[in-house]
């Protein structure tokens, strides 16, 4: 099962009510996965600096985990702190330093990075992971949500998806991987390291290891159609839009719909009825074997 | 004429009191709003009537269907019609997966294309695609007839049994044992009878499409292929 939700603003004036509309797109796909949902949203970027997006314990200080940072030369900016997640916006000359103090700190993990992406991913209903992020209150231009029901690996929060493949990359995935343990061995031979047994973070390891060889998405994506056995419908966010594929034999449901104001994804279509307008748009099921990319100019 | 707004009433109740119907009923025209893309609306219904539905379905849309007439305005997503006995369904909009699969009988006909697995282990149900099909259409279909009227995709009637298959546009690719065969008069008046039956009329000329069905080889056991066992 697992749903997924992707919604792509062409309408400014819809950019304040981004979260809102993905939270109504990511409640009806509970029923696809009640076990645990995350999203990604790509929001305003403030120049020269970059947004790490850190998960702490539930009920932990995060005052102290920004004051060591500041005490290693990382200075935020500013944060913003969404339940057990924190937003940290630094200078971005000052990622390196703070990654380094961020690593010696087990209790805390590094979720997502990017000029403009933030990542959000927990354990429990969807509605409920949705209200402690406060999805309902975030802007921005586009955005990508998962609920998962596991098959492949444990209920984790590391598990959860999207699972980040670079800077302002992130990745969802519905269905499951057959040869997901072969293609980790390999990854791991080429200096990647992976923090789950879960077979869509093989899928997203490998998309970072193909952009990091130069590949362009839509050529990482393509090469993806050989390389990965199974099942599979990704979403695949990036800094400006987001990208659709699925496996050639197409066994995950996939919909999509466009107005003038918006480019939808869902899994099933019971997650775009509330989208404003939906009764006009052009609905249709995106091709097997095809990739699919919506950017912004 | 009954009408429900499933925005208000609940689609298991909606089933239930068109489940209830009797043969001889005089509610023989309902109209459902607001489908809002929920799953097996107007499943298993067993009475001559007409259910209109206004807007776009989910899964398993009049699926099993027996007698009645199942009109919807938009799309369709899974199965829609799957196992249908007889009766007829229409899709104004395009249809998703699997659509007809496992149908006995009655006539489906798509207004829009229709995706993967079209008509898969059809059993005697005709279904009339006006746009194109997707892969693996009429997989394993066993009887029935198959019209598409624009292309097929990869592995048309692959392992097909004694179902027809008629195809105007391109095939992509044959599945095994799925072999182009001779359009005789019998299968053209066929043809005709399906067409107009899915109100095509003349729009489309029988002499325009070809026709697949199986070289039965496959599914008769063959003592040389003993050792694939």
């Amino acid at each position: 099962m697992c749903g997924i939700a992707g919604l792509f603003l062409k309408d400014k004036s819809l950019e304040p009510q981004l979260g809102a509309l993905l939270a109504t797109m990511l409640s009806p796909l509970s029923d696809r996965g009640p076990d645990s949902a995350g999203f990604a949203v790509y929001g305003a970027d403030m120049p020269g600096a970059v947004k790490l997006t850190l998960r702490l314990p539930a009920g932990s200080d995060s005052g102290a985990l920004l004051a060591r940072l500041e005490k290693a030369g990382a200075t935020p900016l500013k944060h913003a702190i969404h339940d057990t997640h924190v937003v940290v916006t630094l200078a971005a000359g000052d990622e390196k330093a703070a990654r380094a103090e961020i690593a010696k700190d087990q209790n805390v993990s590094l979720v997502g990075a990017g000029r403009r992406m933030e990542l959000y991913k927990e354990v429990g209903r969807p509605d409920s992971v949705a209200q402690r992020f406060g999805l309902a209150q975030m802007a921005g231009t586009h955005a990508i949500g998962h609920t998962r029901m596991a098959t492949e690996s444990a209920v984790t929060t590391n598990g959860a998806h999207p699972f980040t493949t670079g800077p302002d990359q992130c990745l969802v995935h519905n269905g499951s991987l057959s040869n997901h343990n072969a293609v980790r061995r390999e990854l791991i031979r080429e200096g990647l390291t992976f923090a789950t047994e879960n077979d869509s973070e093989v899928a997203a390891g490998y998309m970072t290891w193909k952009l990091r060889q130069g590949a362009s998405l839509a050529e990482a994506m393509e090469s993806a159609l050989d390389a990965l056995d199974g099942f599979y419908t990704f979403v695949i966010g990036t800094e400006s839009g987001f990208g659709v594929l699925r496996d050639p034999i197409a066994c995950k449901p996939a919909v999509m719909a466009e107005t003038d104001r918006f480019v939808a994804f869902g899994t099933e279509f019971r997650a775009l009825v509330d989208l404003p307008g939906i009764d006009g748009a052009k609905v249709w099921e995106p091709e097997p074997a095809r990739v699919y990319f919506w950017e912004r100019a | 004429m009954p009408e429900v707004d499933l925005a208000v009433t609940p689609l298991r109740e909606l089933n239930a009191a068109l489940h209830k119907l009797k043969p001889d009923t005089n509610e023989t025209s309902w109209r459902v709003l607001n489908p809002r893309g929920q799953h097996a609306i107007a499943a298993g219904l067993d009475a001559p009537i007409l259910v209109t539905v206004e807007g776009h379905a989910g899964y398993y849309c009049a699926g099993m269907n027996k007698q009645a007439t199942v009109v919807i305005n938009g799309n369709a997503g899974q199965g829609v019609a799957e196992n249908m006995m007889s009766g007829q369904v229409h899709v104004k909009g395009d249809a998703s997966q699997a659509a007809g699969a496992t149908g006995c009988g009655g006539l489906l006909v798509i207004d829009g294309n229709a995706s993967a697995r079209c008509g898969i282990s059809m059993k005697g149900i005709d279904i009339v695609v006006k746009g194109s099909v997707g892969h693996l259409s009429a997989f394993m279909a066993q009887a029935g007839n198959l019209v598409v009227l624009g292309d097929a995709g990869e592995a048309l009637g692959d392992s097909i049994y004694e179902a027809r298959l008629y195809v105007r546009g391109s095939v992509k690719s044959l599945g095994a044992d799925c072999i182009e065969k001779e359009m005789r008069d019998e299968h053209k008046a066929e043809l005709r009878r399906l067409l107009d039956a899915a109100g095509v009329d003349g729009a489309a000329d029988v002499s325009e499409f070809r026709r697949y069905g199986s070289a039965r080889k496959l599914y008769h056991f063959h003592i040389d292929n003993a050792g694939s066992y």
